[in-house]
């Protein structure tokens, strides 16, 4: 499979902050990955490197073989592709949602790309029932509820059908329902051509929209592999924090067991 | 008062922002006079009135332009008692104040004096003064009228049109949207401190609170322009507005241009 993303050595620094440490890592066309990690692992920062909104201090990283940096996305005809072709949905939607209304924002991408205008309304049109979010067509984004919110900034890139989806915490603050319809989606892509790399420390979801796992800790991937692999690798994932020693009583008897909430009950049916 | 009068006055202040801008967007949308126009004509015909309030220097002619700009914001729809609320009465105290001593400065022929204080209003002061706070108040309320009749998308896009820079525009585009956020997250911060106060907290400690707020939301608004800007550029955002309705002039297009750019002549002219 061609290379989509391939990402060599970088270093990424908030103001003298190291967030991204000597990380490498290429991404194949088709592969669903999951950027697994604690709060503050560097999974937000790396994706938007993927989207070439932060730039590496050191290192290189490169889109299908072209260089994505400062200079090459000043360039109109690469960054009207790149944007066509890389789509990032961020963890908090109010950011993402700056139109008057959702119609318009889900325009907003389009419009950008200078579609036609009967091409912008009609893919539009589908996005939102796609999304069965036509009911919300006339209301302005800051208005809706969160889970509303979320639904309407994936909609707002799905509309551009791009090959490459990042989606940072794309469940976080939904309701179960909406949850499993993120899930779902993702799950759709599996087989084809989309490349889907999830940022997530929710570990009920990894098998759903994962073929393959990279586990953050502290801005560089310490574990590369399936997610079968990496969710049975108790003493790894206690490390990078996404579970922790949970101490209780059984009849008396205090004993303690990694534990991750999500998976509470299967945890006590061991 | 109330012993959390401050603060919930603040977050009454939060929700009448709300609802002012979802009343904003309502009037931006239902058929009027300005909504039929071309946006374009709208923004020029409103600023050539402007103008021309700035130039007159004639109370009558002002008067004049004061009263079309009331007739054109009934004829788009625009309430007269939400004007009076939100525009007569705050550019009144706020010009009032700057304009009040050039009644007692102004040299000119006494018309009343105040004895007590050794003080005397001329003609010349009280024409000073009138004049002042009627050219802010025609001002202010024909850009309202305007702003209120023309979703805010549509004006970035006839500014851009007249090659205003991108860079401008896209300010300007990115203000509208994360004043909306701030307000929310102003909104959330005050509810989140009311809901965990005990007991009775003073006016000071009150007041103490709020600019507290307002220096964190300094700081918020820093990283939320920023974050809005990223997420602006990751869908393809080059400094340009572009709209799903083109803008294109009609014949009554023509006509109204015509006709705003002949009241805003001649009043200048009238005026001078």
């Amino acid at each position: 499979m061609a290379l989509v993303f391939e990402v060599e050595n970088i270093s990424f620094d908030y103001e003298h902050i190291p967030a991204i440490r000597a990380l490498s890592v290429q991404i194949e066309q088709g592969q669903r990955v999951a950027l697994l990690g604690a709060n503050g692992s560097g999974k937000s920062t790396l994706l938007r490197i993927l989207d070439g909104l932060y730039f590496p201090s050191a290192g290189s990283v490169s889109c299908c073989g072209e260089p994505l940096t400062r200079e090459h996305l000043q360039q109109d005809g690469f960054a009207l592709s790149f944007r066509r072709r890389v789509a990032l949905v961020f963890q908090n939607p109010d950011v993402q949602l700056f139109n008057p209304t959702v119609f318009d924002e889900i325009a907003y991408g389009p419009l950008q790309m200078s579609w036609p205008k009967e091409e912008v309304l009609q893919r539009v049109n589908e996005t939102l029932a796609f999304m069965n979010i036509s009911h919300l067509r006339g209301r302005p984004p800051y208005r809706l509820s969160g889970g509303e919110k979320k639904q309407v900034a994936l909609a707002s890139v799905l509309v551009l059908n791009p090959d490459v989806l990042l989606l940072d915490e794309p469940t976080s603050a939904l309701d179960p329902r909406s949850q499993s319809q993120v899930v779902d989606l993702i799950q759709q892509w599996k087989g084809t051509m989309k490349t889907v790399i999830t940022a997530t420390h929710q570990l009920d979801i990894i098998e759903d929209i994962a073929d393959r796992v990279l586990v953050m800790e502290t801005g560089t991937v310490i574990a590369d592999g399936t997610p079968s692999r990496i969710l049975g690798d108790a003493d790894l994932l206690l490390r990078a924090n996404l579970i922790h020693a949970h101490r209780h009583s059984h009849v008396g008897i205090t004993h303690s067991h990694p534990h991750s909430h999500r998976h509470a009950d299967q945890e006590h049916q061991r | 008062m109330s012993r959390h009068s401050f603060i919930e006055s603040t977050l009454r202040g939060f929700s009448r922002a709300f609802s002012n801008a979802l009343a904003s967007e309502h009037v931006a949308n239902q058929p009027g006079l300005l909504q039929q126009f071309d946006p374009r004509v709208r923004v020029i015909g409103m600023l050539a009135l402007v103008i021309a309030v700035v130039i007159c220097r004639r109370l009558a002619v002002i008067t004049a332009l004061l009263l079309l700009a009331m007739v054109i914001a009934i004829a788009s729809r625009v309430s007269l008692a939400s004007l009076a609320k939100r525009v007569w009465l705050v550019v009144l105290g706020f010009t009032g104040i700057i304009a009040l001593p050039a009644l007692f400065t102004v040299p000119g022929k006494p018309i009343w004096s105040v004895p007590a204080l050794s003080l005397t209003i001329s003609a010349q002061g009280l024409r000073s003064c009138v004049l002042l706070v009627l050219r802010v108040e025609t001002a202010v309320t024909l850009t309202t009228v305007l702003v209120l009749a023309t979703p805010w998308m549509h004006i970035l896009k006839a500014l851009r049109s007249f090659h205003l820079p991108a860079d401008a525009v896209t300010m300007l585009a990115m203000t509208h949207r994360y004043v909306f956020l701030l307000i929310e997250t102003a909104n959330q911060m005050f509810e989140s401190r009311e809901s965990r106060m005990v007991g009775v907290m003073s006016a000071s400690a009150q007041r103490r609170v709020a600019a507290r707020t307002a220096g964190l939301l300094l700081s918020k608004s820093v990283e939320l322009s920023h974050e809005v800007y990223l997420a602006m550029l990751s869908r393809g955002f080059r400094g340009d507005v572009r709209l799903l309705t083109g803008f294109r002039m009609k014949f009554y297009d023509y006509a109204a241009l015509s006709a705003f750019l002949f009241a805003g002549g001649a009043a200048a002219w009238m005026g001078r």
